[in-house]
C-alpha cells in the first residue's frame, strides 16, 4: 500500500516537472518567436496608418516649386501614440519603424519609444528613443552595426529629419545622462540637435545599454521630398 | 495526473486523442494570449531604456 502511494507520488512529481519544463519551452518560443510575429504585423499596420496620416510625399523635382512651409513643431504627443517613422538604411532599404511617445513595456512592444520630456525630431536638444534589441519586432536588433556617418531618417508629418551617427557607448541602465539635452553632459545647455538611441546589451540581457548618438544633418520639409541619396543602403548591410 | 486525465476523457481512444489535442491547443492559446504577455514585463531581460529614481537631470555619474 505505502509502496503504491510512493510510486504514485513519484510519478505525479515527474509529470508535474515535465509539464513545467514544457511550459518554460513554450514561454521561450512565445518570447523569442511569437512576439516578433505579432509585433512586426502590428508595427507594419502603424507605419501604413502614419504614412496615410502624413499625406502624399513630395518629390525632389518639386523642391523648387514647393513653398517651404515652416516646420510644424511637435510639442505634445499623447502617451503611447505614434508620431514619426524611423528609417535606417543600414538596417535595410525598407526598414521603417513607428516612433511612439513613452518608453514603458507596452509602448516598446508597439515600436520605438520616445523618452517623454526629451526633444522632438529636429529640435535643438536630444531626441532620445529606446527600442528592443531582441523580441517584439526587435527594431534595434542590429544597433551594434551602425557606423559613424550612417544616416538615420526620422519622418514626421512636417518634415524628414536626417541624422548621422556620431558614436556609441555601452552604459549601465541607470546612466540617464545619455539622454541629456547634450548627451553625457547633463546640465549643459544644448546648442544643436541630437538623436540618442538606447537598446539592451548584450543581446538577450538587460544588464547594460547599447547607446548610439547621432547629430542632425538636415531637416527637409515634407513637401520638398527626401533626396534618394539619403536612403542609399551602405555596403555591408545585413537587412 | 495524465493517466487520470486520460481516464476522465469520454469515448473511444480516437475521441480521447482528439479531445487531448483540443485541450492542449486551448492551453497553448491561453498561455500565448494572456499568461505570457502578463508575466513578460517582470522578466529580467526586457529592459531597453535608461532610467533612474532621481528626477532627470540629476545624475552626474561618469560614463564608461
Amino acid at each position: 500500500m505505502s509502496v503504491k502511494r510512493l510510486q504514485w507520488g513519484v510519478r505525479t512529481l515527474g509529470e508535474v516537472l515535465i509539464t513545467f519544463g514544457l511550459l518554460l519551452f513554450l514561454f521561450l518560443s512565445w518570447q523569442l518567436w511569437w512576439t516578433d510575429v505579432t509585433a512586426n504585423r502590428a508595427q507594419a499596420v502603424t507605419i501604413h496608418a502614419l504614412e496615410r496620416g502624413f499625406g502624399p510625399v513630395g518629390t525632389p523635382e518639386r523642391t523648387a516649386a514647393a513653398h517651404v512651409t515652416p516646420l510644424a513643431t511637435l510639442t505634445k504627443v499623447p502617451f503611447g501614440e505614434a508620431f514619426a517613422i524611423m528609417r535606417i538604411p543600414r538596417f535595410g532599404a525598407d526598414f521603417a519603424r513607428p516612433v511612439l511617445q513613452g518608453t514603458d513595456h507596452d509602448t516598446l512592444t508597439n515600436g520605438i519609444g520616445h523618452y517623454p520630456g526629451t526633444a522632438f525630431p529636429g529640435q535643438v536638444g536630444n531626441f532620445a528613443v529606446a527600442g528592443h534589441r531582441t523580441t517584439y519586432g526587435k527594431p534595434f536588433s542590429n544597433i551594434d552595426l551602425l557606423q559613424t556617418g550612417d544616416v538615420i531618417v526620422v519622418e514626421t508629418k512636417a518634415s524628414y529629419v536626417v541624422y548621422a551617427v556620431d558614436r556609441h557607448v555601452i552604459v549601465t541602465p541607470d546612466q540617464v545622462e545619455v539622454i541629456a539635452p547634450v548627451p553625457q553632459h547633463p546640465g549643459v545647455k544644448a546648442m544643436q540637435a541630437w538623436l540618442t538611441m538606447t537598446a539592451c546589451h548584450p543581446r538577450f540581457s538587460a544588464t547594460q545599454r547599447y547607446v548610439v548618438f547621432a547629430k542632425l544633418v538636415k531637416s527637409i520639409p515634407r513637401a520638398a521630398g527626401l533626396p534618394a541619396s539619403y536612403m542609399a543602403v551602405p555596403a555591408g548591410t545585413v537587412g | 495526473m495524465y493517466g487520470a486525465l486520460w481516464r476522465l476523457l469520454p469515448g473511444p481512444w480516437p475521441v480521447k486523442v482528439l479531445l487531448s489535442l483540443v485541450l492542449f491547443g486551448a492551453l497553448v492559446s491561453v498561455c500565448f494570449l494572456w499568461l505570457f504577455p502578463a508575466i513578460a514585463p517582470y522578466m529580467p531581460f526586457n529592459g531597453n531604456s535608461v532610467q533612474s529614481g532621481l528626477p532627470f537631470p540629476a545624475s552626474p555619474t561618469s560614463v564608461i
